[in-house]
């Protein structure tokens, strides 16, 4: 459904005189299948945004190429346009307006007649629960309801394909579980959802493949579990008053090991063997323990051996 | 006929938006009353005519042609809120005419431009100005290009520059050598040579010009045509360039 191949785009920054040549995505290959949930991860700043407008034509690409539901993003955008839905992290309303109206406009944006853009209105509003608030004024919805809003105003016109920027950020974990809800519900009817995050739970429950995205480049692809897979063995975390925190590194340095600010985070290979083995080296050292778990690889994990860096830091 | 259906919806929408918050046709109607009764009395003796009839004449073109000017100009400040809202991206992902997003609005500005020239038009009656429906309708063709060239200018340069904080000194800084040198307030016969000499490359100057002739009744004089056509041709090019602006990436 989506297929990129080498997608690029660099911006030029001025930093007074200076101009300095930022290449935000350094060649993108993405393949997303019909009716997946597919989840694009990465840190801010790790080029996420870029690609995902480039995909909804909303900036050019320097190079590369990408098809999406059938149409060439580069030689026909308004084609892909026509297939896409698209729903910005920032919100898409105007306050003074209400939801339908909104929706109505957008409808008929895409070309609907104005009957038909009605309808369809009402069909969406009744969808997402939005219609109990449809005549409201959009400024007096909550943050839950506009992010509805949004949602619906990008699939309004049943694209084939949905891009979503993010789109629980900021919200309350009920509103959070709702908007999962919806996302589910939108593969149901037929649609690929594209969903850009920070948050690797997120990434884990909702998404069936996901790729991650550090510094302009993908570093990863796959299931979550081929993923997690893929770092063989276990993860043990060590918990540590912040004044420990080097000599507990210095006395663990045989291992893949990774420091916080109270903790430090171990790579093993099988975590019953290595425990009583950290633990005599935390003691030979005169490391007081604060706490010990042992846990199965996370996303966050995958993100750290892939990277170096914690998703969480960045 | 795609760019007219989705011009008119864009139209349609923005009109709405204004006619929802009625503040607008307080002020917009409030200052140029103000100008109209406070600063036109003083312009028979400055002016050194006959009747107030006569200075009206002089000073309502100049106001309406100020008004379409500053109106036109300050619009952009409406875009960059849009833009923040999210409302240009999500017009832009839609395969909507990006002329007509820029065309849409700008129509708008110079309907309610236009609106706000009439209202001042009948209270300028009340003082003695006569003028011709037909001169003031081609004055009022004037207005609406003026405004359709400074409105499209202020949404190109608000996507541009993408904030409050830049638009707002950059529009006053653009505005003011204009109206000075447009003889908007007082005509520049008063001017000296080299003042008029700089006045000559200002093109509002030249649609002053244009419309106090109008609002003589001289429609033969050169100013009229000379002042039309410059504003035309100025009004396709803000036009085009600003589409091209809406086109291109914006965030």
């Amino acid at each position: 459904m989506i297929e990129t191949r080498g997608l690029r785009k660099s911006f030029t920054s001025r930093q007074g005189r200076e101009k300095k040549k930022i290449e935000a995505v350094r060649g993108v290959d993405l393949d997303v299948a019909e009716g997946e949930i597919f989840g694009f991860l990465g840190p801010n700043g790790a080029g996420k945004t870029t690609t995902l407008r480039m995909l909804a034509t909303l900036i050019e690409p320097d190079g590369g190429s990408a098809t999406i539901a059938g149409a060439d993003l580069r030689a026909d955008p308004g084609e892909v346009r026509r297939r896409i839905g698209y729903v910005a992290q920032g919100g898409s309303t105007w306050e003074e307006s209400t939801a339908r109206e909104e929706l109505v406009l957008q409808a008929r944006l895409y070309g609907a007649s104005k009957s038909t853009a009605l309808a369809r209105a009402a069909e969406v509003l009744e969808a997402f629960q939005l219609a109990e608030y449809a005549d409201r004024k959009c400024k007096t919805y909550s943050g839950g309801q506009r992010r509805r809003v949004d949602i619906a105003l990008g699939i309004i016109h049943a694209p084939k394909v949905v891009f979503l920027d993010e789109p629980t950020t900021g919200l309350d974990p009920q509103s959070r579980a709702h908007m999962w809800d919806e996302v589910r519900r939108l593969r149901a009817e037929g649609m690929t959802v594209f969903i850009t995050t920070h948050y690797l739970d997120e990434a884990d429950a909702l998404c069936d493949r996901v790729s991650i995205m550090d510094n302009g480049e993908i570093v990863a692809s796959g299931t979550p579990a081929e993923l997690k897979r893929e770092i063989s063995g276990d993860v043990v975390r060590v918990g540590l008053t912040a004044e420990h925190v080097g000599a507990a590194a210095q006395a663990l340095n045989s291992y893949k090991i990774e420091t916080y600010d109270d903790s430090v985070r171990l790579f093993v290979e099988d975590g019953a063997v290595a425990i009583p083995q950290i633990l005599r080296a935390l003691d030979a050292a005169e490391v007081p323990l604060g706490t010990i778990e042992l846990h199965r690889p996370t996303l966050d994990d995958v993100f750290l051996t892939k990277t170096g860096r914690s998703l969480r830091e960045s | 006929m795609k760019l007219l259906r989705d011009t008119s919806l864009i139209f349609q929408r923005q009109a709405q938006l204004l006619l929802r918050n009625p503040v607008w046709i307080l002020v917009g109607v409030f200052q140029p009353v103000m100008y109209l009764l406070l600063f036109a009395p003083l312009l028979k003796p400055a002016l050194q005519v006959s009747s107030n009839a006569e200075a009206y004449e002089i000073f309502v073109p100049g106001l309406l042609v100020l008004l379409a000017i500053f109106g036109g100009l300050f619009q952009g400040f409406g875009l960059i809120a849009e833009l923040r809202a999210g409302v240009i991206e999500r017009s832009r992902v839609t395969p909507v005419s990006r002329l007509a997003l820029l065309l849409g609005r700008s129509l708008r500005d110079v309907v309610s431009l236009i609106a706000q020239a009439v209202i001042i038009t009948l209270l300028a009656l009340l003082f003695d100005l006569r003028v011709f429906i037909g001169n003031l309708l081609l004055a009022y063709l004037m207005l609406a290009l003026i405004s359709l060239m400074t409105s499209a200018l202020s949404y190109g340069i608000a996507l541009v520059v993408k904030s409050e904080d830049a638009l707002a000194p950059l529009m006053n800084t653009v505005a003011q050598p204009i109206l000075l040198l447009s003889g908007i307030l007082l005509p520049l016969t008063f001017a000296p040579g080299w003042l008029q000499g700089i006045a000559d490359w200002n093109p509002f100057s030249w649609a002053v010009d244009g419309t106090r002739a109008l609002f003589r009744g001289d429609l033969g004089s050169p100013d009229v045509w000379q002042g039309l056509l410059i504003m035309a041709v100025l009004a396709a090019a803000a036009v085009a360039w600003a589409a091209r602006e809406f086109a291109r990436s914006v965030r």
